[in-house]
């Protein structure tokens, strides 16, 4: 029973941390059709922004997650600005090659000033080792990474649900069309909303170093996992891509931890079966 | 099409060409994953080889070295088969090294075999490499060459009875859990369980789980190098699953300097095998350690980077050795049985076999000086691969 | 699609116009032969490309033709080269028997997988197909006892092709039997997609909604051509098998689903010769950029790839076709 407990408690840290990593791809995918499959080289930018900043400038690792989400930020909007928006009205495959380009010029540029080796991030006393709690052993940076995305999730919905900025995003995503002909300015809407995306993916890179490491193939690697969150839960759904992510974390180590046999298959024949019953995700509307 | 005579004409006299040119240099094609996943590995090996050639000049027995490098961008066959071919073929190279991952060795070996030229494989360290052809010689490491040892040490001398076994779901975990098995249950131990974990694995909690619900008093840890050390170290250190209470053996990449510093106190007590450390206590290491780290803006060597110098070595002594004759034949013939202090320590190449033998390090992660790393705490001198 | 105006006979002249070789073509298809003479330290290169062009015509056949997206034909590429290489080491070295065997073998796999492919679309469709291709590298993992596992499996020598040209070190005979099959294959697919089953499966990819209105069994229609792609995906698959005398898990990895979609886009989908041009560029530019900076040539290649998107939207082959298309 306490096994299970534990199991459950990790597989959900696991999957909070890939939502942080895709929640923004869902959205902006959901937004503009905009297949981004750099979304996971600005993850890879936060992580060695956190890094950077916490070897360099001695920044707390508190602050350093702040500074990874904004350099993210900051980052994507200016590739958004000058390069991606020529691209909205592309075909998918366009898309696809296009950010795959971007992931090939990230991971070289990250080679050239980073080196290939992996990158060390040094948590904070207080979040490492364990806390006994009801006689079963907690990770003390699994339980910081469910806050943080419980926290990341809150506000999320609560922007979007309570905002007007939410309230247009929400108007976008639902009918492009109908929002535009009403006076939102859908391009910029989308611009702040591609910011915040990709400042999460940052903030997931970072956080993300202490679990999985980080080195230049980081874009790539999280690819798949990203884009199986996002299909799993449904374009432009948060709540879709916190079930999803929680799903597949949970049914990976769990799965792992009964059947390690077929550990490795588990996450791909869950999402093929999940997408071949609900192919539009399983909060997907379109 | 053309015919096999025209063919063979057209051949011959490229190959004369390419000869004629190779008369005063020796030309060394590289073949390694310096893109992709395991690019560190090849970096770090390159950087062995370079800081010997820095070191040893870049003219040996009256010819000049010159290095051609060729990507695979990672456990490729074919990639390797083909940069073999050009390297051959197109280049004119001499001597083929290289090989990080035993694909790539692999894949090289029938042209190596065809083409009769030395094939000098400076990591790839799957037992049976050295047996796909007659021209390679390895400089590196075998896994059940490390592993057996431990096992038997671990019972011997580092008083366990039973134990479990956690490794990557691939070629070489698959070696070193059979190897670490063998050595350790041929001395009287007992193996509780074993898993296997997948190859590109992002996260370890519920096979340390596993492990954990096992409860044995030991646990052997086989990871590719990268982040997965640090990531298992953590998770096993979250369960409880630490030194003294558990101890955990594992082969050396378990503790490269990067992964201590990323586990901490956590790695306090890890016993690891390995034929190279880092911190061994020995001039010729100190000497090489100094001008490593000062060549690769700070980093350390490793075993790949160790590789790569003794390759280098092996080729420039075989060269003195023939007079600078680059033929395959010649070259095998001086590389056979030959021994040298390397800064691992002494190892020679085994005429039979043609494969390294060395020296293996038992270490144990202690605090010197306030810092934790790898201290040696046994040697076992002379190994052999077992397999072979 | 105005072709539903066209009476019978004029169809069949539509579709036998759209089948007529120009002299563009034919110059290209010796231009192939270059290799043999100018380059020949390039012919295991050359074959690798011919492999990737294969591999990346039968993509074509369901991605531009079909509309059927992909980021796992790897899997089919993959199949057939184990496949080629468990013959090989079962004592089989036949290649032309070994060749075909393997693409029946890949064919009826992708005929069974078909039937999940055609009832899903968009990213569901690209997902599964990755899911697939993914779980077929695990199965293939865990096979290997089978397999070799991520060690991979050396396979015996080839027999030499109709017992008489050996496969040599230089590559003649490899590249004169991939540029073989590329071209049969080539022909095929030409065939098929001038036929009005081809004309049938772009009817899908325009409109998928539209085809059962106008009484057409798409979906058979999808499922045939899938199988015929994935056949043609392992006989690429069973070429680099048989002339290289290996096979590594890397075969079905996910960087080869996703290189070869890359190599087609490249090019120009639905163009056929956009499959071929692609590989070249695509390959020749890695070769010469990794030839350069074995370890930043990647950074390159990304350029190129946003290079081509920004300025050449419909491919090379497109963009060839835009700046030709002004004379007439």
């Amino acid at each position: 029973m306490s096994s299970l407990i534990i199991i459950l408690f990790d597989g959900f840290a696991f999957g909070m941390l890939l939502f942080v990593l895709s929640v923004g791809l869902s959205v902006t995918l959901g937004l503009m059709n905009f297949i981004n499959l750099a979304h996971g080289a600005f993850g890879m930018l936060g992580g060695y922004v956190a890094v950077t900043v916490m070897r360099q400038l001695g920044f707390p690792f508190l602050l350093a997650l702040p500074t990874a989400f904004l350099a993210a930020a900051i980052v994507s909007v200016i590739f958004e600005r000058l390069l991606f928006r020529r691209l909205y009205g592309a075909t998918e495959l366009n898309q696809v090659l296009f950010t795959i380009g971007v992931v090939f010029v990230a991971s070289a540029v990250a080679t050239y000033f980073f080196g290939t080796v992996q990158q060390v991030l040094i948590l904070p006393e207080w979040l490492r080792g364990s806390v006994e709690l009801f006689g079963m052993r907690f990770g003390v940076y699994r339980i910081f990474l469910i806050v943080i995305s419980l926290i990341v999730t809150g506000v999320l919905v609560f922007g979007l649900e309570r905002t007007r900025l939410g309230a247009q995003i929400r108007a976008a995503v639902d009918n492009q069309r109908a929002a535009k002909g009403l006076g939102l300015d859908v391009e910029k809407i989308f611009g702040i909303t591609f910011a915040l995306g990709s400042g999460l993916a940052g903030l997931g890179g970072a956080l993300a170093v202490e679990i999985v490491g980080l080195d230049p193939s980081f874009g790539f690697h999280f690819l798949v996992y990203v884009l199986i969150v996002v299909s799993v839960g449904g374009l432009g759904s948060i709540t879709g891509s916190f079930v999803g992510a929680a799903l597949l974390g949970i049914g990976d180590v769990a799965g792992k931890y009964f059947w390690p046999e077929i550990g490795s298959f588990l996450i791909y024949m869950l999402m093929v079966a999940i997408l071949f019953v609900r192919p539009l995700g399983l909060f997907g509307k379109r | 099409m053309l015919t096999r005579r025209v063919t063979l004409a057209l051949g011959v006299a490229l190959a004369m060409s390419t000869s004629a040119l190779a008369q005063e240099t020796v030309k060394i094609g590289v073949i390694l994953p310096y893109s992709g996943p395991f690019a560190d590995a090849a970096n770090q090996l390159q950087a062995g080889i370079d800081l010997y050639i820095a070191k040893h000049g870049d003219t040996v027995a009256g010819k000049k070295i010159e290095l051609i490098k060729k990507d695979t961008g990672g456990p490729n066959a074919d990639t390797a088969q083909r940069a073999a071919q050009e390297l051959v073929v197109r280049d004119g190279a001499d001597i083929i090294a290289g090989f990080a991952l035993t694909p790539e060795a692999l894949g090289a070996a029938p042209v190596a075999e065809e083409a009769q030229k030395l094939m000098v494989v400076m990591n790839a360290a799957t037992s049976n490499v050295t047996e796909q052809s007659e021209y390679i010689v390895r400089t590196g490491v075998t896994i059940p060459q490390v592993n057996y040892a431990l096992g038997k040490w671990a019972f011997e001398e580092g008083g366990v009875k039973q134990a479990y076994t956690l490794v990557s779901d691939y070629g070489p975990g698959h070696d070193a859990e059979k190897s670490f098995s063998a050595g350790f249950t041929e001395a009287g131990g007992k193996m509780l369980g074993s898993d296997r974990t997948p190859v590109a694995n992002p996260d370890f909690s519920a096979f340390v789980q596993r492990v954990k619900d096992a409860n044995p008093e030991a646990v052997y840890i086989f990871v590719p190098g990268g982040a997965q050390p640090a990531a298992i170290g953590k998770a096993l250190a979250d369960r409880g699953l630490n030194p003294p209470a558990t101890k955990i053996f594992a082969q050396g990449e378990l503790t490269h300097p990067e992964a201590l510093e990323s586990m901490g106190e956590n790695a306090r007590g890890i016993i690891t095998t390995f034929h190279y450390t880092l911190e061994r206590d020995d001039p010729l290491n100190k000497e090489f350690v100094d001008g490593y780290t000062a060549a690769n803006n700070g980093r350390q060597p490793d075993l790949f980077s160790i590789g790569g110098y003794d390759g280098m070595h092996l080729i420039y002594e075989a060269l003195k050795k023939t007079n600078g004759d680059a033929s395959g034949d010649a070259l095998l013939e001086a590389a056979k049985g030959m021994s040298w202090d390397s800064p691992r320590g002494p190892m020679s190449i085994d005429p039979e076999t043609r494969d390294v033998v060395q020296t293996v390090y038992i270490r144990e992660v202690q605090e010197v000086d306030g810092k934790l790393q790898n201290v040696v705490i046994h040697e076992i001198p002379n190994v052999k691969d077992p397999l072979h | 699609m105005t072709d539903t105006t066209f009476t019978q006979a004029t169809a069949r002249g539509w579709l036998r116009s759209q089948s007529r070789w120009s002299p563009f073509e034919i110059i290209f298809w010796l231009a192939l032969l270059l290799p043999f003479f100018l380059f020949p330290t390039y012919l295991p290169l050359a074959s690798q490309i011919a492999i990737a062009a294969l591999f990346a015509l039968s993509v074509d056949l369901i991605l531009g033709y079909a509309g059927i997206i992909t980021l796992g034909h790897a899997m089919f590429f993959g199949l057939g080269a184990y496949c080629a290489a468990l013959l090989g080491k079962a004592g089989w070295g036949e290649p032309i028997s070994g060749l075909l065997l393997s693409g029946l073998f890949a064919g009826i796999i992708g005929f069974i997988a078909s039937f999940i492919i055609v009832r899903v679309q968009h990213l569901a469709l690209l997902m599964i197909t990755l899911g697939l291709g993914l779980l077929t590298q695990e199965l293939a993992n865990a096979l290997t006892w089978l397999t070799g596992g991520t060690d991979g499996l050396r396979i015996p020598r080839t027999w030499p092709i109709f017992n008489y040209f050996r496969f040599d070190l230089w590559g003649y005979t490899g590249y004169g039997y991939t540029l073989a099959v590329l071209f049969i294959c080539f022909l095929l697919s030409r065939r098929i997609v001038n036929s009005s089953f081809g004309l049938a499966l772009r009817g899908v990819r325009e409109n998928i909604k539209r085809m059962p209105a106008i009484g057409s069994a798409y979906q058979s229609h999808q499922q045939k051509i899938y199988a015929i792609s994935a056949a043609m995906a392992g006989m690429a698959g069973a070429l680099l098998a048989q002339t290289t005398s290996t096979v590594t898990l890397e075969v079905l990895s996910f960087n080869r689903s996703a290189d070869v979609v890359v190599m087609l886009i490249l090019g120009g989908t639905g163009r056929l010769y956009g499959a071929i041009v692609g590989a070249i560029i695509f390959l020749i530019a890695r070769d010469q950029l990794a030839g350069v900076n074995p370890q930043y040539w990647y950074f390159w290649i990304g350029l190129l790839l946003m290079v081509v998107v920004l300025f050449m939207p419909k491919g090379i082959l497109g963009f060839v076709s835009r700046l030709a298309g002004r004379r007439d």
